[in-house]
């Protein structure tokens, strides 16, 4: 009775979902399985969708898709505890085709871009759970799901089933991640009246802001968070080193509850009501951290591989590149009928040779160093606010007299050097 | 060989549904579609029914095109055929209007194959009337069950079947004949989880689609609001329960207080005649 695919896609998010697709256009019986009532029922992400990796696979795809708004302003914001410094860029070339990114909200985005897979001959299924990889003989040849008589085979087996993987950890690809490997992430999505959003935002119809947050959003622990608009809903969330949120014994909705009521945040979500509370772990250990992604009969994508840029905030569009290039290798594995791990293997190199492999070299070291040395966040970004204040304070004083002031705030010429020391070492790891 | 059909609808989630405070409506974008839970156990009933005597299962829904969605769920558990009735002349029928509509796609799938059975749901979640299955029994002219939470035995060839009703203080034995009408309660079975081989069969069905004019001997002003004569005249939304007193203090001290207040209020738990 069990049936056999070319392929088996294990998990719906952007990853798999892409994976699935590509698949399935070039020809191939693919299974797509997903544990949640529906694609992005149990997905998170702060909201950003970037067009150009989307478009890869879906030319056009935001005449159609249910999207929030282009994004036309993005906006970074270094927060102290009651001062904020600002940098933004807002373009009108963004508010217009082809658009640069969007925000999105997954539950509805992720239900729609399976339905396309699914238009191209995937074969999705919901609510069912994959408790294993089936293996014979060293090689992955199916899975088996948690409903009765749930066993079904595929040449290979696609792993995107998220952060944790336990699919991949049990294949002894990887192990359990460290508490500095990955990020928690909570946010909540705020109902607000469309006309409201922009004007605080000050937008037009169809443009949105993204607003990054860094600092005392986390309370100086390492991490970011986000304030994004949608079309009646805004998206507010932080996300911080599990590590460091034990370290400094936040729990992480008491550190979101901060965000909410912190004086630079306040007006803009004020009036709005939480629709929805999420948490989700991102994985952010790095080129470092990820484990084995390829074996015999089976390949790990997306998050589930750790591919994730934490200092460009970027993970969709890596899983989706590496789904593309999955199914890429798939694909041509199914011409020569060979689904080995040295056959397979291409998809590794594939990967490593694109931008994700090329920039999660590039910023290997990146969330390591800001996690050993906190004065980043802990007194840098007080610091840059303090000089700020003392910069556009008008109190009679010269601003020659100003600008001595804040250079001796800077403090001895030991502690100068250190903080050139360490603009040089920061800009080194994220340049 | 039995053909038991059973009918469904898709309906909005009502857990989870919010109401427009100013029309007093179901804000239907609100909440996802999903199978009326008591259609659920009409659907494994015929199934069970299936396993035990042999036959088939369909299932037949009146709704806009997703509704597609509702009789995949139908077939992952376990129904053979689904079958769509979809027009915008269908649209805004009320009960009298809906039964209608269905009957005709009945007698249609009965020319394809003699209908023994008839299950319904008690009733929808959105609507809560009940009315559409009695209705099509009446149609039909055939006997319906109401309440229904056991089948006891069917006798195809006799031409009977035997269930138990549900009644407040207890259930009645009823014998009918065939073919006949059930809609069941909740309490009749419990709906598994579905096999895996199931789901994708479902994620591959495609149901039969008819629109009004594949249907026979229609009579277009007894279809959709045309042919509703039910008025609504007032929704509104229960008053939130208000008022209460939130105790303070550790448990003991809660306690304490509720004790007291329950003493207060002694007369509330005494039976009267009694000193």
């Amino acid at each position: 009775m069990s049936e056999k695919f070319d392929a088996i896609v294990v998990g719906a998010g952007p990853a798999g979902i892409s994976c699935a697709y590509d698949l399935a256009k070039g020809g191939a019986s693919v299974l797509l399985l997903e544990r949640g009532e529906y694609p992005g029922s149990k997905n998170v992400m702060g909201g950003v969708l970037y067009r150009k990796m989307m478009e890869d696979l879906i030319p056009g795809f935001y005449k159609e898709a249910p999207l929030e708004r282009p994004i036309t302003e993005q906006r970074f914001m270094m927060m102290d505890k009651e001062s904020a410094v600002t940098f933004s860029y807002k373009g009108m070339e963004w508010a217009k085709e082809p658009y640069n990114n969007f925000t999105v909200l997954r539950a509805k985005f992720d239900q729609w871009f399976a339905d396309k897979a699914v238009e191209q001959g995937a074969i999705l299924i919901n609510e069912t759970v994959v408790l294993e990889c089936i293996v014979e003989n060293g090689k992955v040849i199916g899975v088996r799901t948690d409903r009765p008589n749930g066993e079904v085979y595929a040449d290979v087996v696609v792993l995107a089933d998220g952060v944790n993987s336990l699919l991949a950890q049990s294949l002894g690809f990887h192990k359990e991640y460290r508490p500095d490997e990955v990020a928690l992430a909570t946010m909540e999505i705020l109902k607000l009246d469309k006309k409201i959003i922009e004007d605080r935002f000050n937008l037009e119809d169809n443009q949105g802001c993204t607003i990054e947050l860094f600092g005392d959003a986390t309370k100086g622990i390492l991490g970011t968070g986000f304030l994004y608009t949608n079309k009646d809903t805004l998206s507010l969330g932080v996300g911080t080193l599990l590590s460091g949120l034990i370290k400094h014994k936040i729990k992480p909705y008491e550190l979101l509850e901060y965000v909410k009521s912190h004086p630079m945040i306040r007006p803009y979500i004020q009036g709005s009501e939480p629709q929805e509370y999420l948490a989700h772990l991102i994985p952010e250990g790095g080129y470092n951290s990820m484990g084995k992604i390829v074996g015999d009969g089976v390949i790990v994508i997306g998050d589930a591989s750790q591919l994730v840029n934490a200092i460009h905030r970027e993970g969709s569009n890596l899983a989706m590149t590496s789904g593309r290039l999955a199914a890429e290798t798939i694909l041509s594995a199914k011409e020569v009928g060979d689904f080995s791990e040295r056959i397979l293997d291409q998809y590794r190199t594939k990967l490593l040779s694109s931008f994700v492999g090329q920039d999660m070299k590039k910023y290997k070291d990146s969330t390591h160093h800001f996690d050993k040395f906190p004065q980043y966040f802990t007194d840098y970004i007080p610091m840059v606010n303090k000089a700020a204040s003392q910069m556009f304070t008008v109190d009679g004083s010269s601003k020659w007299e100003k600008q001595k002031k804040i250079w001796s705030d800077l403090g001895t010429t030991k502690e100068k050097m250190k903080l050139a020391r360490d603009v040089y070492r920061a800009w080194k790891v994220i340049k | 060989m039995l053909h038991i059909v059973a009918c469904i609808k898709q309906v909005p989630d009502t857990k989870i549904i919010k109401m427009n405070p100013k029309t007093n409506t179901m804000d239907r974008r609100t909440a996802p579609a999903i199978l009326n839970p008591y259609d659920a156990h009409a659907v494994e009933e015929a199934v069970r029914l299936k396993e035990r005597y042999g036959g088939k299962v369909s299932v037949l829904t009146m709704g806009p095109p997703p509704a597609v969605k509702a009789i995949k769920k139908c077939i992952e558990i376990g129904a053979d055929e689904g079958y769509l009735i979809t027009d915008r002349r269908f649209a805004g029928a009320d009960t009298l209007a809906t039964s209608y509509a269905l009957t005709k796609a009945l007698d249609k799938i009965s020319k394809e194959s003699p209908v023994d059975l008839i299950i319904c749901g008690k009733m929808s979640i959105d609507g809560d009337t009940g009315q559409v299955g009695p209705g099509i029994a009446r149609r039909l002219d055939i006997p319906p069950l109401t309440s229904v939470n056991k089948v006891v035995e069917i006798n195809k060839d006799e031409g009977y079947m035997k269930v138990h009703r549900k009644l407040e203080d207890g259930y009645e034995v009823v014998q009918s004949t065939l073919p006949c009408l059930l809609s069941v309660e909740k309490t009749i079975n419990e709906v598994p989880y579905s096999p895996f081989p199931n789901m994708l069969k479902a994620a591959r069905y495609q149901p039969h689609i008819w629109s009004v004019d594949d249907l026979e001997d229609v009579d277009i002003k007894q279809l959709g609001l045309k042919g509703s004569p039910t008025i609504v005249s007032k929704v509104w939304s229960p008053p939130k329960p208000e008022g209460g007193t939130l105790l303070e203090g550790n448990p003991k001290e809660q306690v304490e207080q509720l004790l007291s207040i329950i003493l207060e209020k002694k007369e509330l738990f005494t039976v009267k005649g009694e000193a």
